[in-house]
């Protein structure tokens, strides 16, 4: 039996805005980085789903894309967040409000 | 495309420099390649091709937006070389620089989504190493961290968009995205969510209100070097991307998405250039001015997505020119009186008048007055949206450009204020300071230059 692609469509809006919220409403920073990774790997569910219904292989291409940067991306922002840690000795995204103004 | 492999084996030969020891060749070769990159744009100027089987589009429109970017990662290096003499880790950055240009490069001449994606995350990912690079200020630290959080959210709605698109239409070809929309009629309801995520994912990118939340903060944390550089050459790319992007593949629906553009351009002008009246530290009210100048540059490309090309390259001339010369005095001013608060700039005037003079010419070009490029920047945009019936957003957006007056003339008052202390300034500085304020009043002599595209 064939799953129709609209339940792909609406599974993968829902892990996108699962994600969306939690990098809007957590306010631990690991768990955003988590949460902007599942916005990506609903990304890369719709566009294999896609890619499979329409019969052509460039979207699977894509998908090796956006697993390589996805991961080159989180490499820079864990980094990021070790040398924040050091000096606040925290990941709450609260105390980053230094700057205001 | 030479240019572009130019660039990216500068980046690479950077990487490499520091394993043969070869530090101090670093800036030169990087100013020479960046040349010898700006020559291959314009003697590909007559040659329009495609590359890579139809991935990478090189028109005159692409040519132009990268003649421009090298342009000023010149004046950049040029101005900033500090940066790479002071402090350690002098090839990283300088690579990590030369591939923020690639990224630029490839997102102002992309034909298809890929390339558009992986151009955006080599800039995106480079800039975010580069805006924490001061490590030992928390200030940095912060900038480089929200720049980040913001930057990959702002992708992950790129890509939904990009993926509800391909499902559409079935390419990523922005060319065959636009012959398909136009060829059926009746399209999957989920497109129009697509590209409306695309419009977001963008919107983050170039800072258009109300998705700017981020630049004023990372505009002010990060090192000063690098914000010129997050307000020129990434605001150059991004913009250009904007453009190629609505103006190639969704041209169909332009008159809906004119609506969306034009809410944006409102909230964007009335929101940027009020809170720039409140800011007492200049490096923070040219993040707001930045933001307000993206509001003119969608004015003009929503009035008519088809044919502002040209008046959307003018006005990004002029702006980032003004831009790289307004940060360059901030940054002497900084370096020499430890904060970039509108009182140090307090007797400029009588000590050193080049300085003052040159940040005159630069915030009077980012006001519009006369005779610099701003002012025929703003000039172009307005005829074009009168031109298209637009005469009540016009005319808002001349109010809030008066209001811009007064806020780029609070510095101008503090430096005719009497103050204190003469700012050493090398005379390599002096030059560019010259050439840059030369620029600013050619440019805006010969406003034939929107005529190129």
């Amino acid at each position: 039996m064939k799953i129709p692609i609209d339940y792909y469509i609406w599974l993968s809006a829902v892990l996108f805005g699962i994600g969306v919220l939690g990098v809007l409403y957590r306010r631990n920073a690991i768990i955003i980085f988590a949460c902007i990774e599942l916005m990506l790997n609903a990304v890369n569910l719709l566009m294999v789903a896609f890619s499979s219904q329409l019969n052509d292989s460039r979207g699977q291409v894509f998908v090796f894309f956006i697993m390589a940067v996805a991961a080159a991306e989180v490499a820079v922002g864990l980094a990021i967040l070790v040398m924040m840690y050091r000096k606040t000795k925290s990941v709450d995204i609260d105390i980053l409000n230094r700057l205001k103004g | 495309m030479n240019a572009l492999y130019v660039i990216c084996g500068l980046g690479i030969f950077s990487l490499v420099a520091e394993v043969f020891n070869l530090r101090k060749w670093i800036f030169f070769v990087s100013l020479f390649g960046l040349l010898v990159a700006l020559t291959w744009v314009v003697i590909d100027w007559k040659a329009i091709s495609y590359f890579y089987r139809g991935m990478v589009y090189f028109d005159h429109f692409a040519l132009a937006f990268s003649g421009l970017i090298l342009l000023i990662s010149i004046f950049w290096f040029w101005m900033f070389r500090d940066y790479f003499v002071d402090e350690e880790h002098r090839t990283d950055k300088s690579a990590l620089v030369l591939f923020v240009v690639t990224g630029a490069v490839m997102m102002v001449s992309f034909n298809n989504m890929a390339i558009l994606f992986l151009g955006l995350e080599i800039l995106s990912i480079s800039i975010y190493v580069l805006a924490g690079s001061n490590k030992q200020n928390l200030f940095s630290t912060e900038a480089a961290f929200k720049y980040f959080l913001m930057g990959s959210f702002a992708t992950g709605f790129l890509l939904f968009g990009i993926t509800l698109v391909y499902g559409a239409t079935g390419s990523f070809n922005i060319t065959e995205i636009a012959n398909f929309i136009i060829a059926h009629r009746t399209l999957p309801r989920f497109i129009y969510i697509g590209i409306l995520m695309m419009m977001v994912g963008l919107a983050f990118k170039i800072s258009a209100v109300p998705f700017h939340q981020w630049a004023p903060d990372v505009y002010e944390g990060s090192p000063t070097p690098i914000t010129t550089l997050m307000s020129t050459v990434v605001k150059i790319g991004a913009f250009g991307a904007f453009v190629k992007l609505f103006s190639v593949a969704f041209i169909t629906f332009s008159p809906s998405l004119k609506l969306i553009e034009q809410g944006i351009v409102v909230i964007t002008l009335l929101v940027a250039n009020i809170t720039a009246v409140y800011q007492l530290n200049v490096k923070r009210m040219l993040a707001y001015s930045s933001v307000a100048q993206v509001g003119y540059l969608l004015l003009g490309f929503s009035s008519d997505s088809a044919h502002s090309a040209g008046t959307v390259f003018y006005y990004l001339t002029a702006y980032s020119v003004a831009s790289v010369m307004s940060f360059a005095v901030v940054e002497i001013v900084e370096k020499n009186t430890g904060s970039a608060h509108v009182d140090n700039f307090k007797g400029l005037f009588k000590n050193n008048p080049l300085l003052a003079v040159a940040m005159t010419v630069a915030l009077f070009s980012l006001a519009g007055i006369p005779p610099f490029a701003g002012f025929f920047g703003k000039y172009l945009v307005f005829t074009l949206s009168i031109g298209n019936g637009y005469i009540v957003l016009t005319i808002l957006a001349l109010i809030t450009s008066l209001m811009g007056v007064y806020y780029y003339f609070k510095p101008l008052v503090a430096m005719s204020q009497p103050g204190s202390g003469k700012i050493v300034i090398f005379s390599s500085e002096k030059i560019l300071l010259w050439v840059l304020i030369l620029i600013n009043i050619a440019v805006g002599i010969f406003p034939d230059l929107a005529q190129l595209l």
